[in-house]
């Protein structure tokens, strides 16, 4: 499972990237290997309000789909079109393949640190 | 508590992932992943462990009379060696399983039917056979591995002798050895490709895993799992119980009128689809136009101006998946058939968005002969 120490993570196995008052969202190193190969990706538009602990997109793989959440409250400033048609690059590599960016945050929840999510994936596969 | 098959070790040692099917802990996917499996077996050779199907004897001098009340298919004119498709259907012509009979010898029948259902159909057999034939349950002896793909007969050929190898679908040698290990040899498959399944004593599985996998190494052979077995079935429209059938679907519904035989005399189910008359549903192919991907037991809408909403239900999903080899997204569907022609332009609904699909004529894929 590849992690990144500057960046932070969530229970439900996105990532975020903080820089000023720009929230960037993706999927984890150990989201993607356990939902094996995506072949769809559904994002919001720009401009979209999302909630913290709500979905704002899915991802599918040939197997299933799932949910992909917002760990904070604000406004979609942008989205990775790129992902819409290269599903895969999610696969290849996740902490690029971007899936939104939020601005005017007004909540967020608690978020881990790399080592604080590393330690709860462990705990959860036993 | 979920079983294991005898492959159970070298599956983690393939680094499978574990899931429970059917009663079963099956590798879902190796590391490879769904994709390159399935490619493997469209391109090159794939090998599955398929143990967890469960294999019934029918013996005795009214075996044949057996499988004829029984089974929906006709049994009479079968040679040694040949198998048969067939579903099975219960007094309302619902499905109970449907499955494979293999006509050893004369008297002789060994009949193959799915995980699931194992348990159900060996009582339906006891519970409703006539006298002169027993139903013996040897699912624990065998394993059963599928080895499929382009390159799955040559490589099978490096490892048994030529004429112990069928040579037409649907047929099977019943004393075959494969690399020394006795097995028998059919060839038949789930995926659409050329290939054989093998039936091997339980505890030689391994051996046999293994010397398949390191003599097609060289081709591409891959160890591949449930999830391109049902990739690789749907691109090729195999139905599957549980979704395109189910105890309370005929095999007509399911559009499997091949297999029944409503010239044969009776048989449990022939009444009851005889007064139905001719099925008001029909299992078609949808091909996604919009942008989405459809899965089982979505609703299926056709756009109807005298509906509130502008369209009527009219069924819904049984199977559905992004197929990796047609690169697209399709499914399979029982629908009202008034509007089941090719080409209608049907909306599914998933998961609360409408996506645009359209009929497509079955199977999505078609192997090059």
């Amino acid at each position: 499972m590849e992690l990144k120490a500057e960046l932070k993570y969530t229970k439900s196995h996105e990532w975020i990237a903080k820089d000023g008052d720009v929230a960037t969202i993706g999927l984890t190193d150990y989201a993607q290997s356990e939902l094996g190969d995506l072949v769809f990706v559904n994002l919001p538009e720009e401009g979209d309000e999302v909630t913290v602990g709500e979905a704002f997109g899915d991802v599918e793989s040939v197997k299933a789909a799932s949910d992909v959440y917002s760990p904070v409250t604000g406004t979609v400033s942008a989205v990775n079109e790129e992902l819409l048609d290269a599903p895969e690059s999610i696969n290849e590599a996740p902490y690029d393949a971007w899936f939104i960016k939020v601005t005017d945050i007004s909540e967020e929840e608690e978020l881990l640190s790399a080592e604080e999510y590393e330690k709860f994936v462990e705990e959860s596969e036993e | 508590m979920e079983l294991k098959t005898p492959l159970y070790d070298a599956h983690v040692k393939a680094g499978g992932k574990m899931v429970p099917f059917a009663g079963y802990i099956l590798p879902v996917q190796y590391k490879a992943g769904v994709i390159k499996e399935h490619m493997a077996v469209r391109q090159e050779a794939g090998l599955f462990d398929v143990s967890h199907m469960g294999e019934i004897l029918c013996e005795g001098e009214k075996a044949l009379e057996n499988l004829q009340h029984l089974l929906t298919n006709d049994f009479t004119n079968m040679v040694d060696g040949q198998a048969r498709y067939s579903p099975m259907c219960n007094e309302h012509g619902g499905t109970v399983d449907d499955l494979i009979v293999y006509k050893k010898a004369d008297n002789h029948y060994f009949i193959v039917v799915n995980a699931a259902n194992k348990d159900k159909d060996f009582q339906w057999m006891l519970d409703h056979q006539l006298p002169g034939a027993t139903f013996t349950d040897v699912s624990d002896q065998y394993a059963q591995l599928a080895l499929q793909g382009p390159k799955a007969m040559e490589i099978l050929r490096r490892l048994a002798p030529e004429d112990k190898i069928p040579t037409k679908y649907y047929h099977a040698v019943f004393d075959g050895e494969v690399g020394g290990i006795p097995c028998i040899i059919s060839k038949t498959g789930y995926t659409g490709e050329d290939g054989v399944e093998l039936y091997a004593p339980a505890d030689q599985a391994e051996k046999l895993w293994d010397l398949l996998l390191e003599t097609g190494r060289d081709d591409g052979l891959i160890p591949c799992g449930l999830g391109a077995r049902d990739t690789l079935r749907m691109e090729a429209a195999m139905p599957l119980y549980g979704h395109e059938m189910n105890d309370d679907v005929t095999p007509l519904e399911t559009g499997l009128n091949f297999a029944v035989k409503m010239k044969k005399d009776d048989f449990i189910g022939k009444s009851a689809m005889e007064e139905a008359g001719a099925p008001k549903i029909k299992r078609v192919g949808l091909k996604v136009t919009g942008r989405g991907i459809i899965r089982e037991d979505q609703t299926v809408y056709a756009e109807d101006a005298s509906a509130p909403d502008g369209r009527k239900e009219i069924g819904h999903t049984t199977s559905g998946t992004h197929c990796p080899f047609l690169g697209e997204p399709v499914g399979m569907a029982l629908i009202d058939k008034e509007y089941a022609e090719v080409g209608t332009k049907l909306i599914v609904d998933v998961r609360g968005r409408m996506v645009e699909v359209e009929i497509v004529p079955l199977p999505f894929y078609t192997r090059a002969k």
